[in-house]
């Protein structure tokens, strides 16, 4: 067995035995010759691969920030209570609760993945519905949540790129009147953006592949999306994945590439089997495969390489230590990916939505899309909204469109927005008097996630999720990273105990800016910028916060909390 | 070979081009920290003590190879600082009693510690419960000071080509854990040069620690004429002609006092200029007068150190935390890692020599109650500085001290300058 292939290997034992035993990680060891240990490190990296056996239902509760102001707290105890088990503990024959990061439902959450079946709009009752359900011995697959999200918002005026009628092969057709190098020359020209959150040009990325001789290469479609609350590669995935598997196979054309990789985060493994029957139809109308539409040598295939839940991995750098079977560490960089990728070779790493673009400016001219959005960032970008608006759910937006039309009447209907968290935990924050920001690349960028939080959120407890998140999701591999944002959580939760002075807040900024200035890869150096900027923005909050300065030189200690544990116990001890 | 120039701090530099920057710095006269770079193993890149800015971005110095025209900085006060930062973190991740520690001495991240002057840590201790394992063969493992460097993972393998060592979990829950099999198959060779590329005293070897005795460690003496200047520290004018200095030890073993004394007849002629108030020196219960310096031993594990370091701020125009146990709780923080309600049951209820049933948790109210953890003094009030060691060298003290109340400069010689 090669070691690309030991994610799926570990997926068949998790999939049959609800774990990997440790019989199971020595077999595996046989296989790749190498010690167990090495095995055990891959298992225990990632969040959905269990050591020990769990019961018949594994049920992940999303934990992210908008699910736990929607009721996760009731959710969550709707689920013990009705299962008699703990979360984030062994279980019972039948069940095994555990928290998880954003599963990409947050226009729906609360939100669960039950065998990996999703569960949306989850309320205590709901909750007992589902067990009694899997209690009456019925399949969680015949009762799932139809998730697939509402776009809300299409730009008028012929202006819609991504969301307009669609049909299978039109870009490919259109592609391969051209040559390679015409291609990449329209998508330079068209000044596309990556959208998985880098920005960066989709053209240079092309050419730069396409110029390193090897003989072989590899085009990945990153479908990692692990940002909390962005959701919309999930939701192209679900209405346009024809369009995704079009813009591989171009970039496959453009830059000589052969093979395409779908890397799928774990918690999107209920798309699986409709991703696969559109790759057959490709194949079956000669759009994949050997020699496609007759072009002599054009042999193009894709496959699907589902991950094992990790954020890291959505880095370009981390996905593909991913796909040779190892550890989500981002490794040491010395060469770009599209010199030294995948398997050491030319690749070319590209977000769900990318690849989507690339297609229809195939499609659609370059020219037309030039004539939409603004002069750095022409063209539409999808958008994820939700928190506290009317409407959650996609929209596609012009760039230029500002915050403030997000959040209209005309758009998502907010209510009373508060502070506006873009691009998720490793964006930027912003408070009320911005937003008339405008999203392009001369303002603010998007990624894609976009949640809105009204006057009656409490700021201290979104940091502290997006803190616990990054906590949790470091790779664990540097420092500054690794021990920094646990070392910011514990200054947020001494904050939220009340215990706040104007130290502090100036030690999350110096902390935050050390953490930022030296972790090794885009997770610890975006890690403190929500908590560095809304301690900037929403002073009024904070300064609220401080303990006024008695004038002795204490410090504030919290005696109380300090002396509970003792008296408690002596109450309960005296003879 | 080809040479190539490239600017350090602004100097031009010249060095082998590719070299590693590293090298290229040290041949060029200027030192970066490292700690887990490794001679010839690829960039670990891992602890971040190196960093650098490369052309204006902050990169990890061991993984630059050397390019002409490169502009490189190295010693800028935010660099600087935030090599500090990082090596502070390692300490308040881990749990590192350097005292009881085996490697103390000829250990590369304390040394790197004194290297760039670190008398206590910016950030709060974690005090994570972490895991010390001596199921294999020859080694045993120590979470508690283990810094993830990585170098035991990429360079011990057994003869037939395995890995012994890998990481598992991830974020900060990470951790370095040994394969049993592959283990066994080394040799005491190969093990002992595990343990001796182990940055830390994290990889042991049993049987074969505290083999050198203090003074023949590597890091006791330190480069020749090393010093650590006495910088941000309050300079204190006093109209009194003998200057007052009380003392006390909170959670602490009077070793730090003990030190004290050790300056021997020095101590007669600091009497000659100073007074003792409250302190054990002079059984002064009180404070009769309000003083110049208070020296703090130990830290706060129960209500009446918190008082009394409350009082001492009230009387003391300056307060010096003498010794780890009172800069971040030292050795009595032992028990932080571990629910106050366990440390408790296991001392008085489920000991060996409690008959069940026989004996309770002392409680009374004319003694004072046991905290949750034990708290350094900077926790609980404002402190002016901070004196390392365990205990502090004496010199180090009363240089300190002379340095507060006297217009003389002084300064800290390497070997003085100590964590054990
Ligand atoms: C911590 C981290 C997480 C990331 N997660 C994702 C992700 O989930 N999806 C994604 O497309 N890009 C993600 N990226 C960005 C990728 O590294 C990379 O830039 C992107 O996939 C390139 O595609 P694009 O140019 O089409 O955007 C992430 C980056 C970092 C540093
Ligand atoms: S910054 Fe965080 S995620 Fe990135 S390498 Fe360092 S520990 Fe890993
Ligand atoms: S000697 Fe080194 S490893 Fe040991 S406790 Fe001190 S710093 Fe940690
Ligand atoms: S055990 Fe030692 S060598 Fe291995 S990672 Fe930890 S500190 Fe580094
Ligand atoms: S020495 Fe450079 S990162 Fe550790």
């Amino acid at each position: 067995m090669e070691r690309i292939h030991l994610l799926n290997k570990l997926w068949e034992y998790q999939h049959q035995f609800g774990y990997i035993s440790k019989k199971a990680i020595s077999e595996i060891s046989i296989l790749l010759n190498v010690s167990a240990i090495e095995i055990e490190s891959v298992i225990s990296f990632y969040h959905f691969f269990q050591k020990n056996p769990t019961g018949k239902h594994t049920i992940y509760l999303s934990n992210n920030i908008i699910s736990e102001l929607k009721g996760f707290a009731e959710v969550k105890t709707a689920f013990e209570k009705e299962t008699g088990c703990t979360f984030n503990e062994l279980g019972n024959e039948e069940f095994s609760l555990f928290e998880t990061s954003c599963i990409g439902l947050n226009d729906q959450s609360p939100a669960a993945l039950i065998n990996f079946q999703p569960f949306a709009d989850l309320t205590p009752k709901k909750v007992s519905l589902i067990i009694q359900k899997i209690r009456n011995g019925e399949n969680v697959i015949n009762f799932a949540s139809k998730v697939k999200s509402k776009i809300h918002f299409i730009p008028t005026n012929n202006k819609a790129v991504i969301f307009k009628p669609y049909e299978i092969g039109t870009s490919i057709k259109e592609g391969l009147k051209y040559t390679p190098q015409q291609i990449i020359d329209k998508i330079s020209k068209s000044k596309l953006l990556g959208c998985g959150g880098a920005f960066f040009e989709v053209g240079y990325k092309w050419q730069s592949c396409k110029n390193n001789e090897a003989d072989a290469k590899y085009i990945i479609c990153n479908a990692d999306e692990g940002e909390p609350g962005t959701f919309k590669d999930r939701a192209l995935l679900q209405h346009l994945p024809g369009l995704v598997i079009e813009g591989m196979i171009l970039a496959g054309y453009a830059t000589g590439a052969r093979e395409g990789i779908f890397y799928l985060r774990a918690e999107y493994q209920f798309l699986l089997k409709e991703l696969e029957q559109q790759i057959k139809q490709f194949h079956d109308k000669n759009l994949l495969g050997k020699n496609i539409q007759e072009i002599e040598g054009f042999n193009f295939e894709i496959r699907i390489q589902l991950g094992g839940g990790s954020y890291v991995c959505g880095a370009a750098s981390a996905l593909i230590e991913s796909l040779e079977g190892r550890r989500g560490e981002p490794p040491v960089r010395t060469w770009s990916a599209t010199k030294y990728g995948f398997k050491n070779k030319p690749t070319v790493v590209n977000n769900v939505e990318t690849l989507a673009y690339a297609s229809r400016i195939i499609e659609l001219g370059e020219d037309f899309f030039l004539t939409i959005g603004t002069p750095k960032s022409p063209g539409t970008k999808l958008i994820s909204i939700s928190g506290d608006v009317a409407k959650p759910g996609i929209y596609e937006i012009e760039y230029g469109t500002t915050i403030g039309d997000l959040l209209s009447i005309e758009m998502s209907q907010a209510t009373s927005p508060y502070l506006v968290q873009v691009s998720g935990p490793s964006g930027e924050c912003l408070n009320t008097t911005e937003f008339n920001r405008k999203i392009c690349k001369e303002d603010i960028l998007c990624g894609g996630s976009f949640m809105v939080f009204n006057r009656n959120r409490d700021i201290l407890q979104i940091l502290r999720n997006f803190m616990e998140f990054f906590k949790e999701e470091s790779c664990g591999v540097c420092t500054p990273c690794r021990a920094g944002n646990f070392i910011l959580t514990e200054k947020v939760k001494k904050i939220q105990r009340g215990l706040c002075t104007q130290e502090d807040l100036d030690e999350i900024q110096q902390w935050g800016n050390i953490i930022k200035l030296s972790s090794r890869c885009g997770l610890g150096k975006a890690s403190p910028n929500a908590l560095i900027m809304a301690t900037e923005k929403f002073k009024d909050y904070f300064n609220v916060k401080i303990a006024p300065n008695n004038g002795n030189q204490n410090v504030e200690f919290d005696m109380e909390n300090a002396i509970y544990e003792f008296d408690s116990l002596i109450k309960d001890t005296q003879l | 070979m080809e040479n190539i120039t490239f600017k350090l701090d602004g100097r031009i530099c010249t060095a082998e081009k590719g070299l590693n920057l590293i090298e290229a710095a040290k041949q060029n006269g200027i030192f970066i920290p490292t700690l887990c770079h490794f001679k010839h193993l690829n960039p670990l890149g891992s602890c971040r003590v190196c960093t650098v800015n490369l052309n204006g971005r902050s990169v990890a110095g061991c993984t630059i190879q050397v390019q002409e025209g490169m502009d490189i900085e190295v010693n800028t006060i935010e660099l600087l600082d935030t090599r500090k930062a990082i090596l502070e973190m390692m300490f308040v991740e881990g749990n590192h009693f350097c005292p009881s520690c085996e490697k103390s001495g000829d250990c590369q991240m304390q040394n790197l510690g004194y290297e760039t002057g670190i008398r206590f840590t910016r950030f709060p201790h974690l005090f994570v419960d972490r895991l010390v394992d001596a199921r294999p063969e020859r080694i045993v493992i120590n979470q508690n000071r283990c810094i993830k460097c990585k170098r035991c993972i990429e360079e011990v393998k057994t003869a037939d080509g395995y890995n012994v060592f890998s990481f598992t979990e991830r974020g900060n829950s990470t951790k370095v854990s040994i394969d049993y099999k592959q283990e066994a198959k080394l040799s005491e060779i190969e093990a002992e040069r595990a343990m001796q590329i182990c940055p830390t005293g994290s990889i042991l070897v049993k049987g074969k620690t505290f083999s050198k005795p203090f003074g023949d460690r590597q890091f006791d003496l330190g480069p020749e004429g090393k010093l650590f200047s006495l910088d941000k520290i309050k300079k204190h004018r006093t109209k009194n002609k003998k200057k007052r200095i009380a003392t006390t030890s909170l959670a602490g073993c009077f070793g730090c006092h003990m030190s004290m004394l050790d300056i021997d007849l020095g101590l007669l002629d600091l009497l000659e200029v100073v007074e003792f108030n409250k302190s054990p020196l002079t059984d002064l219960k009180n404070f009769t007068e309000h003083c110049d310096i208070g020296l703090i031993e130990g830290g706060c594990c129960n209500t009446n150190n918190i008082e009394v370091l409350r009082e001492f701020r009230k009387h003391c125009d300056i307060l010096v935390s003498v010794g780890e146990c009172a800069i971040w709780g030292g050795l009595p923080a032992i028990r932080n890692t571990f629910p106050l309600e366990e440390c408790l049951r296991e001392a008085y209820l489920e000991s060996m020599t409690s008959e069940e049933g026989a004996t309770i948790i002392p409680n009374h109210e004319d003694i004072p109650k046991i905290l949750n953890k034990v708290y350094s003094n900077h926790e609980v009030v404002k402190i002016d500085y901070h004196i390392p060691g365990c205990p502090p060298n004496a010199n180090h003290i009363w240089n300190v001290v002379k340095h507060i109340l006297f217009e003389e400069e002084y300064s800290i010689a390497y070997p003085e300058f100590k964590y054990d």
